[in-house]
């Protein structure tokens, strides 16, 4: 034990990039760095870096070389495993068995190059950034069953556990998911994992007009058919970049792609998926509207493309990531339409809108007009030309009081991510 | 009445008990101030019935400014505050302390606004969990969430202690159904959680909330979501000849990837019990009993309970028995609802646990309390929500043997450690209270129970809120964790516990 720490306080001084292979050895580390009072960038695969504000550390800690599956239980509905393993390679694996992560990860990777990246399982608990599913089977968060990790003093902390029901002490599961890095450093999570349905199908219905829209929105939130997808890709405004985008990621046989369209999900076995559909016309009343569909082929990578972003795929502008009441969809709609780029998620409550660079009011205009519509907003992507006394997180004073304690019982020195999510801490 | 170390009286508050009750009454009407013996004697319980404590008054706001107005002044005078909801809650989270007074919610009876566009209720604390379902029934919704004392317990309460229910497999548990809560902080500050909107940003502080067993802070209003009803719900009835067969079942059921909207098996001990008590109509010859209940479209409902029935009977089933009608699935559930009256018609007192384990475990574990019970010598029958791994043993003794009560607490405490060596927790959904306090050192070393207290200190750094709950007190593994129910003193004996 004393040589494994003196090796590590080793490691801590000869490098700024450490690269811890087991749990001791972060612990270790951090021990050291909250002696020296020493601030850490905490990352893995860094495919979320550009999310927050800059850190300014002397040692990044990369926790991607502690990944692999510790163990996975298909039959009992979780995986545990390191922070470090990818995304990718976890889904491969409950694939061979029929399972999938419902909560459906955001991929951010068309966003800050152009290609698929969905990172680290450790910085996707890190973000709580759910995709389309969000609605109906909940977000990150409610997917985290337990998880080990290293506080800002370096004592290894764990909470949770593999079970659904746990009502043993706080749920401090919930705290990590979304913290960005600046409660914990995660050495192990479990997720709750979901039977993958047998098929699916997507219904597109060619509609523009903000109310319809709306109108669309709200009946499937009130349809017992059990919708799992709902967006909006809107056709305006006429602009080169955004065209060229959504011709690429939405290009399929059974999509009309030339104006804007909306489309609804619908998962199961094949009849009821049958029995869903002719239910859900009678709903929505879709004789009434040009539709299409797209078939158990089609339908899983047309949502692949809706949870990459493509459609803002490298961008150099701002990107908000806004979330509302779903009632007050259509006064968003009609605030941004045809001004900004945008499509709507998660049947009428996500907005991922696109805002020029040079354009401080705008930015300005749109969070006020969020905060009037009850909802909140997170400045995903920041232009070059982001002006850094704007706030990248919303937050009410109350709220930051606690949250700022709440980050003082967890990291005391202040030394994981400081300054991420908000400037006080 | 059994024992358990609470946080030392203290005694310069309990001399100024006058000058507290006419200093309360002044943030809320005077009637709403209690301090009689005769008035607070109501209180002394909650539904972990074999722990009782005076408090040093109580008092009923009505309005979050009251309640505001009330902390602050009690965090100025260092006077302990015991928040309480319905008091249906068995692990003695509202249990009173003599320097303490207990801040009911039981004036927070409104729903404020049912809003159908976003799909959610506001509703003040105190309503009850049934009701906010039968606030929106009429247009086809419900809120999920229905632990079994639904019909008299608070969604305050069930905020506090993260309250589940039969159908949390499906539709999670009350931290997966709320968007929003408004709370005041011991040092009277108010502040709004989340909202009508999905997820909040930044830390999740209403994740933390939900389940913290009232030690954070005083919830005055909630948002919780609203669901459409299912199409179509049908249950089946299946019986096996052994315990594992059982166990099998259910694990296969989830190998093929079926979510049940719920599961439960029940052992002979208690298909017996409830048989006799309501004559349900199990099946007599089954060892174990399975309920399984679906939703969904009628084509999907009907092709799963086919491939439930295969699976079934792969797992050597004896029985198989599927409701014709609404009237019949609700008779399968009538059983199962009336187990804790049941063995309490058996034996002259029972102790109910709360453990989860893993699926995989369910017959290692009745085997393990079976094993127990001959140790022991002490019946006991068992109930299991077998979807969520949440079980609930009923331990049957007679608390006027001081020897068998002493060693139905050994047993009990054997079953929760046992839950947490296979992969479990001390408690599904009744939470840690005092019950379960000192068993958490089973589940949690020094440092993880420190980082938690640091977390209570930053929100009430005084300990002020709710003190002697949840955190162990002694930092011993005393033999503790049930409830305890003696000579049909029950509290709300009339509410279906399981």
């Amino acid at each position: 034990m004393f040589t494994e720490v003196k090796k590590n306080s080793q490691i801590f001084q000869d490098s700024n990039h450490l690269l811890p292979k087991s749990e001791l050895e972060v612990s270790n580390i951090i021990k050291e760095a909250y002696k020296k009072k020493l601030p850490i960038d905490i990352h893995g695969a860094n495919t979320k870096k550009f999310i927050g504000y800059n850190v300014q550390a002397a040692k990044s800690l990369d926790l991607s070389s502690l990944n692999g599956i510790i163990e996975y239980l298909p039959e009992e509905l979780y995986i545990k495993v390191k922070p470090g393993t990818l995304l990718e390679d976890v889904e491969t694996a409950l694939e061979k068995n029929n399972q999938e992560l419902s909560f459906e990860p955001t991929d951010f990777g068309y966003i800050k190059n152009g290609k698929s990246n969905k990172g680290t399982v450790g910085g996707c608990v890190a973000c709580n950034f759910a995709g389309s599913r969000r609605f109906k089977s909940g977000s990150v968060r409610d997917f985290v069953l337990g998880f080990r990790g290293v506080n800002g003093k370096g004592d290894i902390i764990k909470s949770g556990g593999t079970v659904v029901k746990n009502v043993t002490g706080y749920d401090l599961s919930k705290l990590v998911s979304g913290s960005f890095g600046t409660l914990v450093a995660l050495t192990e999570i479990t997720l709750k994992i979901s039977a993958k349905k047998p098929s699916q199908n997507t219904i597109v219905i060619y509609e523009n007009d903000p109310k319809v829209i709306s109108e669309l929105f709200q009946k499937i939130l009130s349809s017992s058919n059990e919708i799992s997808g709902a967006v909006f890709i809107p056709d305006e405004p006429q602009n080169k970049k955004f065209d060229l985008n959504k011709s690429k990621a939405f290009k399929f046989n059974d999509l009309d792609q030339e104006g804007s369209f909306f489309a609804l999900r619908v998962e199961g076995d094949k009849n009821s998926i049958k029995e869903r559909i002719k239910d859900i016309s009678n709903e929505l009343d879709l004789k009434k509207h040009k539709t299409s569909n797209l078939d158990p082929h089609q339908s899983p990578l047309f949502w692949k493309s809706v949870n990459s972003l493509q459609l803002f795929s490298e961008t150099k502008n701002n990107l908000l990531r806004v979330v509302v009441p779903p009632a007050n969809c259509e006064k968003v709609m009609n605030n941004i339409k045809n001004k900004f780029k945008y499509f709507i998620d998660w049947s009428g409550s996500l907005f991922w809108i696109e805002v020029p660079g040079k354009d401080d009011d705008k930015l300005k205009e749109v969070k006020k007009m969020i905060l009037q519509n009850n909802g909140y907003l997170t400045i995903i992507k920041k232009s070059e030309e982001f002006d850094f006394s704007e706030k990248i997180f919303t937050i009410d004073d109350t709220k930051l009081m606690i949250s700022k304690k709440i980050k003082e019982s967890f990291d005391p020195k202040g030394i994981f991510n400081p300054g991420k999510m908000y400037k006080d801490f | 009445m059994s024992e358990i170390a609470l946080p030392k009286v203290d005694r310069s508050i309990v001399s100024k008990k006058e000058t507290i009750v006419s200093n309360l009454k002044k943030f809320t009407l005077k009637e709403n101030v209690l301090s009689e013996l005769d008035e607070i004697k109501p209180y002394e319980t909650d539904a972990l019935a074999a722990y009782k404590n005076l408090p040093l008054a109580v008092v009923l706001p009505e309005n979050t400014e009251e309640v505001s107005e009330i902390l602050k002044y009690c965090h100025q005078e260092n006077i302990k505050v015991i928040p309480r909801g319905a008091g249906t809650g068995l692990s003695g989270g509202a249990l009173p302390l003599n320097d303490a007074i207990i801040l009911g919610l039981g004036k927070f009876n409104k729903i404020l606004d049912i809003d159908f566009e976003n799909k959610c209720v506001v509703t003040q604390p105190g309503v009850t969990n049934l009701s906010i379902t039968h606030a929106v029934k009429h247009k086809g919704y419900y809120y999920a969430p229905d632990p079994s004392s639904q019909l008299a317990c608070s969604i305050g309460g069930n905020v506090a202690e993260n309250s589940g229910g039969v159908h949390s497999l499906k539709y999670g548990t009350t931290t997966n159904n709320i968007l929003g809560v408004e709370m005041v902080m011991m040092d009277g500050t108010i502040c709004r959680l989340g909202g009508k909107t999905l997820d909040q940003e930044g830390y999740d502080l209403l994740g933390l909330i939900c389940g913290s067993e009232g030690l954070l802070g005083v919830i005055t209003e909630v948002t919780v979501k609203i669901l459409k009803n299912p199409q179509t719900v049908k249950a089946a009835l299946i019986g096996f000849p052994t315990i594992e067969d059982g166990g099998n079942c259910v694990t296969d059921i989830i190998s093929n990837g079926i979510v049940p909207a719920g599961m439960e098996i029940m052992d002979k001990a208690l298909i017996d019990a409830t048989e006799k008590f309501v004559h349900a109509g199990y099946p007599m010859d089954a060892e174990v009993l399975m309920i399984v209940e679906l939703d969904g479209t009628k084509s999907e409902v009907d092709e799963l309970f086919k491939q439930i029935k295969e699976i079934a009977e792969k797992n050597k089933s004896n029985s198989f028995k599927l409701s014709k009608s609404e009237k019949e699935r609700l008779g399968f559930w009538s059983g199962r609802k009336a187990a804790f009256p049941a063995c309490g018609a058996m034996a002259p007192d029972y102790y109910c646990m709360d453990g989860t384990i893993p699926r995989g475990k369910l017959s290692v574990i009745l085997k393990e309390i079976s094993r127990l019970s001959k140790k022991y010598n002490l019946g006991v029958a068992n109930g299991f929500h077998a979807g969520d791994g949440n079980l609930h043993p009923l331990i049957l003794f007679d608390g006027s043997d001081k020897e068998q009560l002493r060693r139905t607490e050994e047993f009990g405490a054997e079953i929760l450690k046992a839950c947490v060596r296979m992969g479990g927790a001390l408690s599904g959904e009744h939470g840690i209270g005092i019950e379960k306090r000192e068993l958490m050192c089973e589940a949690f070393n020094d440092i993880d129970i420190q980082q938690q207290l640091n977390i209570k200190k930053c929100l009430d750094e005084k300990n002020l809120l709710n003190p002697g709950k949840v955190y162990p007190i002694l930092r011993k593994c005393a033999e503790e964790g049930r409830v305890h129910v003696h000579r049909g003193e029950e509290k709300f004996p009339d509410l279906p516990r399981f």
